[in-house]
């Protein structure tokens, strides 16, 4: 994978530099000829309509400079005032708008222009252009007070044009341009003050539904642009609510939630009855029966605006989830409402019987109200919507407000339940979802909790994994749902073992969650008996394992636990508190001190001493200059042996660790170099021994790339230090080859090419020199001059005694490193059945690997796949195949495409 | 205006054999010819003499409109066609065209090959009767002549169903046919525009009854299956073979593959084939999900669903069978029940109702021996499982769709009558139903009759067209003031006062001392006897009526004080 990054970044820097160049002569170039001049011209030239309105097309293309958008535009009107055809007119006044929005041009000169033409103008469709066109004007010179005014004033008198696009425009204008205070419009001159708003209201019942949505949409801009809109707003919205244009009623109720925000606590009558509710009560309920209307688009647009209504009183909210059942006109309970009363009866189900759901009382004709005004059962119907558009807004919409109301969310969590087992993946996925951020306010009853446990049989593995977290974090409220939740997952591990990870895991928070409800399950779990011994179970069945993971983590908190625990299962505890130590918490075991000590320092919690222990040792690393070679060398092996330890046991230290122990597996490697004996035998003898040495070479520069695009954080600072130490290993190898090769004529070339690096890493780092004191560049640049000059058997004497003398440098730690890795969870190394596919043809391999810490994966990372024949394939997965699951993870679920012509199975790699 | 007469000649007050005549501006459409299940003399079919006593049906009858192709919408099509004899167009939809005559085979072969009746429709004669049919398509406006026009609206219940508008001049009648509210597996939910038809009619099966959610049932009915699957048991699930049978057939075989299961599924074959393909066919008929995803799998391609083989029901292991007919009274369901009933690991799901004295019904209400033909005695070990998957609408929906089309007047058919009682009042209650176009409006014009023409246009242009000057009403009144001033003053402080009430008009003070308020004239003068009162003199047009009339009693309480 180095060798990827390697490569990838190379391109990128050749990409970047050159065509910034070209670009700046190129733009140049462009502004040379006269724009205005050539397109005076053109239209000179035109002979008719059809041809003007060509050049039109083509000048339109290229970008005018600010410059010369003045003598552009000055040409367009004089065109645009001899001109008869309309659609040429249109053109020129859609010109006008985008020129007068160039950036660096000040649109205020053509303005009166614009005006100007417009009070001549007949053609309807050139009238609403130019109205666009005013707009541009007016949005650019948002300052301009008395600009903006002329422009409401202009639009104001288009509002009665019998053309609906005019209209439309007009009520564009007055909303992006209309003065937000009714003061600043008092002019001296007497312009009457014009409240914007009670115009644009005006339209509100126009002919057209075109104007009507343009008005509504007005009034949200201004809505958007700070001004507060009047209350009496709201009655004129909710007459618009029962239009027969979906996109006005669409718009209707985005302004009534705009309302019902501004003025919750304001006070409305109910029609039909002298009592007065809440307005956001008032609105909430419009809303909600616009889940039910025609039109699917008005439908998504209510649901979705349900959810940020959180001001409603509870007793509206829980109404939403209400529905009156009757059969014959006798009341009947809903399905949620019977397992209710069967799991509090402590009845458990016996089975549908034919009239189980038999209808009870009568119910009273009167009272039944079939259309309700209010927000009866506004989610029932949401979520059975046809539209899974309607139906994922809903479930949003659940969520935002069952987020704000813990007795709301314990309401719907029936119905969020149901819709587990929709027939779209994302419908059932969002759901989960949802039902995981409210699971803090809701307890799972057990008839609940088994329907959420059949989903885990679900074939998608997203929706599995979703479920698994949610499970992390539901509270269970007896200890039969623990042992089902357990049966169930283990279940799931059978059937889907590459979801063991996720299981364990879920196991895990599960088991931290309810210690009190594991406990009397324990003997169950572990199969003790309290007389005889039983067998003892296999120490690598992952279902084993994720029993244990369960009755340990729940161990944590229950002291008593431990005691139920048989001889076998302590040693079992030993091993997967070291194999599976994220999984396995650290426990207070009762004369086991030998367990718990051996491990238990490293990990408690505080990570100081590790963090410290760190430290130490690379300070202990410090001090390898002042010992003999041979006392180096074996510190370094041991800080090594340390780090990687470290790196193991400590997941959060794991990237500096692997960092600092790699830095010092180069030194190591260049310290043993050097202390060849070869080096001071003669040339001839010492040619085959010189193995060591340039293997060494290559290894340091290996690990040295690996430093450089492994881990994700590294500073300026490293990346200084790890070039330093490729150049040493570079001169390395330049010495060593020096020695084992005869005739000068290649060493030229190398030492040419040695000391063109040094430049490059000079003129690189030039500010970070001041650093590396003492340091084997910093001597190489003093001698700089003379090596230029000299031989090349020379230069590699001089490198020879710098290398030797060289101090070692101390590599900073940086803030935040972390190791870029990628893990392949399937398919799993060592499998038993080689894939077998016939030659020639195409077979596909499902792989799935977490990527860590990887940065932007959709164009860094590709598949490897070895042929056993050595043949290897690079395969660049799709974007579409990465997911994000968390912050610096990454997971890739792809399929890889084989085809080979002669051989079986292969190896993979990331 | 021209009256629509709707007569029921079946299903008005009760389910089957619907047909319904409605006359409409002259023109007479027949909707729905079914037949009744529950008969088999003449009652099976409606009575269509009715129409006419002697004379063709196809001079009465300007089209016929079938809904859908369940048979009491469709099963007298042939007898009325052929046999009593209409030649005029058939409307119905393309599914419903597709279907319909495998359904009317499967009916015609039962009658006669089974019951031996004769006097019935042949095949060639569904064959006849199908070439008359004319299919539309959904949304599409067919004119059936020069004034009648017809237009299909999506209906939900089962495949290719449709609610028509029918339409007449600026009259018309919305039918709905059976249709579906909530949407399910395999269909979308009804939906119409608001098309404010002046009668809509429509069917009132659940008028009385408000479902729950669907989920629950689908939830209840799969867990029931999975169950028994697991445990090692069979699941005997009798349906009549279209409608819901596809219905339940996506269900299970989405939740197989949802779930990875392995048990089979098999479908008794037979009729079921040759539909279950024009399914695949009618993809654009079918809900969301599957018209999103047919592109990369047709879901009534079945991949777990097979054909089912007498031999495969003493097959060991757990196995999933849908088998005809639905009510467990004959044929392969019956046979299959009869082997597997002695098993109580086993389960029988009815997912419909039953009519009394089959044995569906009897097993439904807890019998659980059960005599057989020759004196034998079955006894249920097996599990009987209830779940009702209908599709037509409740009283909600129903609500629901009268309030999307805005109707002027709504009929109710199709459903018992002492429940429609229920349903009217609440229509009448919460929707108040009271046309807006019977309201009286107000019209300024003139209706000029000219060569046996009427015609309504403005006052001016009639004017203009005949020559004639407009005459003017002015009404003239007197009030008198109490002022001491002169006219003049008394006029400016008319006009000021005026001028301060009625801002939105435009008052003017003309130079000759009177003063106008649009087309309100106001003079002051001052009458010889006494000078301490001035008699103001208002004149308006008739057109002003309303302004003169206000300004007069503004007049007659007096001016304010004047700051004097």
């Amino acid at each position: 994978m180095a060798a990827h990054l390697k490569k990838r970044v190379y391109e990128e820097f050749t990409k970047v530099v050159q065509p910034q160049e070209e670009i700046a002569t190129k733009k140049l170039r462009l502004t040379k000829p006269s724009k205005s001049a050539a397109l005076h011209i053109d239209l000179c030239k035109a002979t008719s309509p059809a041809d003007a309105l060509q050049y039109l097309l083509q000048f339109a293309r290229k970008p005018v400079e600010a410059e010369s958008v003045e003598g552009v535009v000055r040409i367009l009107l004089e065109h645009y005032y001899k001109e008869n055809d309309p659609s040429v007119r249109l053109k020129i006044a859609s010109l006008l708008g985008l020129l007068s929005k160039t950036a660096g041009f000040s649109p205020d000169c053509i303005m009166d222009d614009a005006i100007n033409i417009l009070q001549n103008e007949k053609s309807h469709q050139v009238l609403a252009q130019l109205l666009d066109t005013l707009l541009a004007i007016g949005t650019k010179l948002p300052e301009n007070q008395a600009i903006q005014m002329r422009l409401v004033d202009v639009a104001c008198k288009h509002l009665t044009d019998t053309s609906h696009g005019v209209r439309n425009k007009c009520l564009q204008l007055l909303g992006n341009l209309g003065s937000l205070e009714k003061s600043v419009t008092k002019d001296a001159e007497g312009l009457a003050a014009r409240d914007v708003q009670k115009i644009i209201g005006d339209y509100f019942s126009d002919q057209d539904p075109r104007v009507r949505t343009a008005a509504i949409k007005a009034m949200l801009q201004l809505h958007e642009r700070g001004l507060k809109l009047h209350q009496t707003i709201y009655n004129q919205a909710c007459k618009l609510l029962s239009d027969d244009y979906e996109q006005v009623r669409s718009a209707a109720v985005q302004l009534i939630w705009v309302v019902s925000q501004l003025y919750p606590e304001s006070i409305v009558p109910i029609p039909s009855s002298n009592e007065e509710i809440r307005l956001v009560d008032d609105a909430f309920g419009k809303i909600c029966h616009m889940v039910s209307d025609g039109s699917w688009v008005v439908r998504v647009q209510a649901a979705k605006l349900l959810g940020s209504m959180e001001q409603v009183s509870s007793h509206f909210l829980e109404q939403t989830l209400d529905k009156k059942l009757m059969s014959d006109l006798r009341r009947k309970r809903t399905a949620h409402e019977r397992a209710k009363e069967l799991y509090s009866s402590g009845e458990f189900s016996s089975g549908r019987k034919w009239g189980d759901d038999a209808p009870k009382e009568e119910v009273d004709t009167g009272a039944v109200n079939l259309i309700e005004s209010g927000a009866c059962g506004a989610f029932v119907h949401g979520l059975e919507d046809e539209m899974y558009e309607v139906r994922i807004a809903a479930v949003e919409a659940l969520c935002m407000l069952a987020q704000s109301s813990p007795s709301f969310a314990e309401k719907c969590l029936d119905f969020l339940v149901d819709m587990f087992n929709d027939e779209i993946e994302e419908v059932r996925l969002q759901s989960i979802h949802t039902m995981r951020k409210i699971s803090n306010n809701i307890t799972l009853r057990e008839d609940q909790l088994d329907t959420v446990l059949a989903v885990l049989e679900d074939s998608s593995r997203d929706i599995r994994e979703a479920l698994h977290e949610l499970l992390c974090c539901t509270n269970v409220s007896t200890k039969e749902g623990i042992h089902l939740a357990l049966v169930e997952l283990l279940k799931n591990l059978t059937k889907y073992p590459t979801d063991r990870d996720s299981i364990w895991k879920c196991l895990k928070f599960l088991g931290s969650r309810h210690p009190t409800l594991v406990l009397p399950l324990v003997p169950e779990l572990l199969s003790t008996h309290p007389f005889f011994d039983t067998a003892e179970p296999d120490m690598d069945d992952p279902a084993y394992i994720a029993v244990l993971v369960l009755i340990f983590n729940a161990a944590k908190t229950c002291p008593t636990m431990p005691a139920l625990f048989s001889d076998h299962t302590f040693r079992h505890y030993a091993y997967l508190r070291d194999s599976l130590s994220h999984l396995v918490p650290a426990l207070r075991l009762p004369g086991r001190k030998l367990v718990s000590s051996a491990v238990s320092p490293s990990i408690i919690p505080q990570e100081d001493p590790s963090q410290q222990f760190l430290q130490q040792s690379l300070e202990r690393v410090y001090s390898l200059q002042h010992l003999d070679p041979q006392g180096a060398q074996e510190l370094l092996e041991f800080t090594i042996r340390d780090l990687q330890r470290l790196g193991e046991l400590q997941s959060e230290l794991a990237g500096v660790a692997d960092f600092s122990a790699t830095y010092l597996r180069c030194q190591l490697l260049l310290i043993k170099a050097l202390q060849e004996k070869l080096w001071n035998v003669a040339a001839p003898l010492y040619l085959k021994q010189s193995d060591l040495a340039s293997a060494a070479a290559k290894q340091i520069m290996e690990e040295t790339y690996k430093m450089e695009f492994m881990y994700s954080g590294v500073e300026n600072k490293q990346v200084v230090i790890i070039h330093h130490m490729r150049l040493q290993a570079k001169a390395l190898q330049l010495i060593v080859t020096a020695r084992t090769t005869r005739g000068l004529d290649p060493l030229f070339g190398m030492c040419e090419k040695f000391l063109q690096e040094v430049d490059f890493f000079q003129r690189y780092f030039i500010a970070d020199l001041p650093h590396l004191q003492d340091s084997f560049v910093d001597k190489l640049l003093d001698l700089m001059p003379r090596l230029m000059t000299s031989k090349p058997a020379e230069v590699v004497k001089i490198l020879q005694t710098m290398l030797r003398q060289s101090a070692f440098l101390h590599l900073p730690l940086p803030e935040q490193i972390h190791k870029a890795s990628a893990t392949i969870i399937e398919p799993a190394g060592e499998s038993d059945n080689p894939l077998r596919f016939t030659s020639g043809l195409v077979v596909a391999l499902d792989v799935d690997a977490t990527l860590e810490h990887v940065q932007d994966p959709q164009n860094t990372v590709k598949v490897q796949v070895l042929y056993p024949d050595g043949q290897a394939q690079m395969i660049h997965p799709k974007p579409a195949d990465f997911r994000n699951p968390g912050p610096g993870r990454h997971r890739l679920i792809t399929q890889v495409y084989l085809s080979h012509t002669a051989w079986t199975g292969c190896a993979m790699k990331l | 205006m021209p009256e629509i007469r709707v007569t029921p000649l079946g299903a008005g007050q009760d389910v089957g054999r619907s047909c319904i005549l409605v006359s409409i501006a002259g023109k007479n459409v027949m909707l729905d010819c079914g037949m009744h299940m529950g008969f088999n003399d003449d009652r099976r079919f409606p009575d269509f003499s009715y129409i006419t006593q002697n004379g063709r049906l196809t001079d009465f009858l300007d089209c016929v409109i079938i809904s859908h192709f369940h048979l009491d919408h469709c099963g007298a099509l042939p007898y009325f066609s052929e046999m009593v004899g209409y030649d005029g167009p058939i409307y119905m939809t393309h599914p419903t065209q597709a279907i319909c005559p495998i359904l009317l085979e499967d009916y015609r072969k039962i009658a006669v090959d089974k019951k031996g009746e004769a006097n019935f429709f042949t095949s060639q004669m569904i064959k006849d009767c199908m070439k008359k049919v004319v299919a539309v398509h959904l949304h599409q406006t067919v004119q059936v002549d020069d004034e009648l026009e017809i237009k299909a609206y999506y209906a939900g219940h089962v495949l290719g169903a449709a609610m028509f508008q029918i339409k007449v001049g600026s009259e018309s009648v919305v039918y709905t046919g059976d249709y579906n509210m909530t949407p399910d597996r395999h269909l979308g939910a009804a939906w119409i525009d608001k098309c404010r038809p002046n009668l809509l009619i429509t069917e009132s099966t659940y008028a009385t009854t408000i479902r729950d959610s669907k989920r629950c049932r689908e939830r209840d009915f799969l867990k029931k299956v999975h169950e028994t699957v697991e445990r090692g048991g069979k699941v005997l699930i009798p349906v009549f073979a279209l409608g819901r049978a596809q219905e339940l057939c996506i269900l299970l075989e989405t939740f197989w593959e949802r779930m990875n299961l392995k048990v089979p599924i098999y479908f008794s074959t037979g009729l079921t084939e040759k539909a279950n393909h024009y399914y695949k066919l009618f993809i654009p008929w079918t809900n969301q999900k599957i018209r999103k995803t047919f592109v990369q799998r047709n879901m009534f391609e079945f991949k777990h669903i097979k054909a089912f083989d007498r031999a495969f029901a003493d097959n060991p292991g757990p196995m999933v069978v849908f088998a005809t007919p639905g009510m467990l009274h004959a044929g392969q369901s019956l046979q299959i029940f009869r082997k597997w009933a002695g098993n109580e690991k086993n389960m029988v799901i009815m997912p419909g109702y039953c009519v009394q004295g089959t044995v569906g019904h009897k097993i439904l209400s807890g019998q659980r021996k059960l005599e057989m033909e020759g004196r034998q005695v079955l006894e249920v070990k097996m599990q009987v499982e209830y779940m009702s998957f209908s599709a037509h609408a409740d009283a909600k929906g129903i609500m629901q769709l009268v309030g999307q089309a805005e109707p002027e007047s709504v009929l109710l058919v199709h459903g018992e009558a002492k429940k429609m009682e229920f349903l009217k009042q609440k229509i009448e209650q919460e929707l108040r139903l009271l046309p807006e176009a019977k309201k009286p409006r107000l019209l300024h014009g003139t209706l000029i009759m000219k060569d046996s023409n009427f015609r309504l246009v403005s006052s001016e242009q009639a004017l203009k067209e005949l020559g004639l000057a407009e005459h003017q009403l002015r009404f003239t009144c007197r009030v008198h003031l109490h002022d001491t001033r002169k006219e003049q003053e008394t006029a400016l402080r008319v006009y000021s006062h005026l001028k301060s009430v009625l801002k939105d008009h435009c008052v003017q003070h003309l130079p000759d001392g009177s003063v106008t308020v649009e087309s309100v004239l106001l003079q002051a003068a001052a009458p010889s006897e006494d000078p301490g009162t001035k008699v103001l003199l208002v004149s308006w047009t008739y057109q002003d009526e309303e302004l003169g009339s206000f300004l007069t009693s503004l007049l007659k309480k007096g001016l304010p004080q004047a700051p004097s």
